[in-house]
């Protein structure tokens, strides 16, 4: 368990890090750094993104894998590692 | 049995009564015939025979009961087997099973954040020192380009009589746009009618100069606002101090509540009123109004159609705080004049006051400071004031509180400067002189943080877009075409695009912004708080 911790804490730390949290395969939230309700939109979003992802680089050929998912809006840039049983997403702030 | 034999000796005893007492009865009335002097007599004897012992005697019958006899028999029971058995509580094999679950998912968390952490704070160092994405804005929907007139309303009743448009309000869902008319270049007490024309922009068959709702009120409007729940409700401060609340959809009587004319109301124009929610029932809501007689009150709506005071506040100059060199006060009570009020986003009890006397004043609702004033009313008058900014160069008619910055208002006034301030620091933070003649009219963008607009006295809509530029408007938008002034406008909330203005000729025109100032751009926030770090220092 400490371990764990650890890791987020220190991705957490990162500069422009706002946001840090762990979602199993099932797409429900195991870890986070945020409130309940944000982190729970992020995850079941972010999931289905991921999933959708996933499927298209395999169906265009299916040697390949989905291996680090970047979204870039206005405001934030959302990261996506994914994992066969776990994703980690980290939101950062870049124009902090 | 005793109760069968009961009726016959009754009935025995009863004939012989009655056959002696009639007997009697028969002889008495032959003497009495007789005109005799009186003598004794003797009368013959009835007999009554005892119905006690004779009854109890003749009638007594003798019986017994017996129970059918119940049958018994004798027998026994004797265990002629048992076994042993033990009940243990503790499961001893649990712990086992479930240590290598828990362990087994632990261990597979840690190996999935050992595999990609470094990947991770590798991108995300490298996000930060990226400039890829400098300079590059998007806007996917379809962009406008410029700002245009939509609407240009008018109520030809009005207009034909010179009539000012004094006050607009956008109603909650943002689909009307109500107007009061009245003037406000008239020094001397005013006996002018006044009308209130609500116009409902999304219906079919708008007609610009057919309102869709008329309400006609006794003495001139200068101000309104709508309810911020609640469509059709609107709140209305007159020029003779009276606060009205109409009903916009019962068109055959919209009054809902007025205050009348009492020792609480007003005694000067009503500059100003706002809804504000109650303090333990925020579904429900009070009226707030201020006028230049310095009292700021808070008004709730009764059964009776009355308007009850429930709370006041008074300035008198001698209470505010010398945190700013004033000119001397002079001797004796004077009020401090309040043309308008905007309250802090960020905290609800927090307002700031635009005087006569050109300065701001922070203020709160909570003060329990009782003011030095001889104004009669039916509540104890609060000095609400904290703090006292530095004062324009002449009456401010507007402030406005920032949506996205809790410190940061600005105020506009006779002077032709808009003043940004914080509510840290008695200095403006930034003074821009948007014109040459008075500034009526002051809005910070309810979508933009750096966007906000005015209404001048030389007849256009100014919008400042202080990213653009920190000095010039970035649009000016030409409202009169004599120059005649813009005396309010008013943000939509609910549709960003939409800016309505009503000016002197008694036109309301409503303008649609271009994409430019209805979209946030990437760093606006951030801007905003840089803008008052930078200039506060």
């Amino acid at each position: 368990m400490t371990e764990v911790e650890e890791t987020l804490k220190r991705i957490q730390s990162h500069k422009g890090v706002i946001g840090t949290m762990v979602v199993n395969a099932e797409g429900i939230p195991i870890r986070t750094t945020l409130d309940n309700s944000t982190t729970v939109q992020y995850a079941g979003l972010l999931h289905q993104l991921t999933m959708k992802a996933k499927s298209t680089v395999r169906d265009i050929d299916p040697q390949n894998d989905l291996t680090f998912l970047r979204i870039r809006s206005k405001k934030h840039e959302i990261m996506v590692a994914p994992d066969k049983e776990y994703l980690l997403i980290v939101i950062q702030n870049p124009c902090e | 049995m005793a109760m069968c034999a009961s009726p016959r000796p009754f009935r025995r005893v009863g004939s012989a009564g009655a056959a002696a007492l009639a007997a009697g009865g028969a002889g008495g009335a032959e003497r009495r015939g007789r005109p005799a002097p009186l003598q004794d007599e003797t009368l013959g004897v009835a007999s009554v025979p005892s119905q006690w012992r004779s009854v109890q005697g003749i009638r007594g019958e003798t019986k017994s009961c017996q129970t059918a006899g119940i049958a018994t028999a004798e027998s026994s029971a004797q265990a002629r087997t048992h076994a042993d058995a033990q009940v243990q509580t503790e499961a001893p094999e649990e712990p086992a099973a479930m240590a290598p679950v828990s362990q087994y998912d632990t261990l597979r968390l840690e190996a999935f954040l050992r595999r990609v952490e470094a990947m991770v704070i590798r991108e995300l160092n490298n996000n930060w020192q990226s400039h890829a994405f400098d300079g590059y804005e998007v806007n996917w929907t379809e962009q406008q380009q410029t700002v245009s007139c939509l609407h240009t309303l008018v109520y030809p009743l009005a207009q034909g009589q010179g009539l000012h448009v004094t006050g607009i309000s956008w109603n909650s869902t943002g689909s009307v746009l109500a107007c009061a008319y009245g003037r406000l270049d008239d020094g001397d007490w005013s006996t002018l009618k006044s009308y209130v024309c609500t116009w409902n922009l999304d219906r079919q068959g708008l007609n610009p100069q057919q309102p869709s709702v008329v309400v006609e009120v006794p003495s001139a409007v200068m101000c309104l606002a709508f309810h911020p729940t609640q469509p059709s409700h609107i709140a209305g401060g007159l020029y003779s101090g009276e606060v009205l609340v109409w009903d916009m959809s019962r068109p055959e009587d919209p009054l809902l509540w007025r205050t009348g004319l009492t020792d609480d109301t007003h005694t000067d124009p009503v500059y100003q009123v706002l809804w504000l929610p109650e303090p333990r029932h925020s579904h429900r809501f009070q009226v707030l109004s201020a006028a230049t007689d310095g009292k700021v009150l808070l008004w709730r709506g009764s059964g009776a159609g009355q308007l009850r005071l429930t709370k006041g506040f008074a300035l008198a100059v001698q209470q505010l705080p010398r945190s700013t060199k004033l000119k001397k006060p002079p001797r004796g009570e004077t009020e401090v004049g309040v043309t308008s009020v905007a309250f802090s986003s960020f905290d609800s009890s927090l307002f700031v006051l635009g005087t006569e006397g050109g300065f701001p004043l922070k203020c709160s609702l909570a003060s329990e400071v009782a003011a030095l004033t001889r104004m009669p009313s039916s509540v104890p008058l609060r000095a609400p004031v904290q703090f006292t900014f530095s004062p324009h160069g002449g009456p401010v008619y507007s402030v406005s509180c920032s949506p996205f910055h809790r410190n940061l208002f600005l105020s506009a006034g006779t002077d032709g400067h808009v003043h940004l301030y914080s509510m840290l620091q008695a200095q403006p933070l930034t003074s821009l002189q948007l014109s040459h003649k008075y500034l009526f009219a002051v809005r910070w963008s309810p979508v933009r943080p750096l966007v906000f607009a005015a209404a001048s006295g030389e007849g256009d809509v100014q919008l400042f877009d202080l990213q653009k530029s920190s000095q010039k408007p970035t649009v000016s938008i030409t409202q009169t075409q004599d120059g005649s002034p813009v005396y309010c406008l008013e943000f939509n909330s609910q549709q960003t695009q939409l800016l309505a203005a009503g000016d002197a000729k008694g036109m309301v025109k409503v303008w649609q912004l271009s994409t430019a100032f209805t979209e946030q751009g990437p760093r606006e926030v951030e801007d905003l708080d840089q803008l008052e770090a930078e200039i506060t220092t």
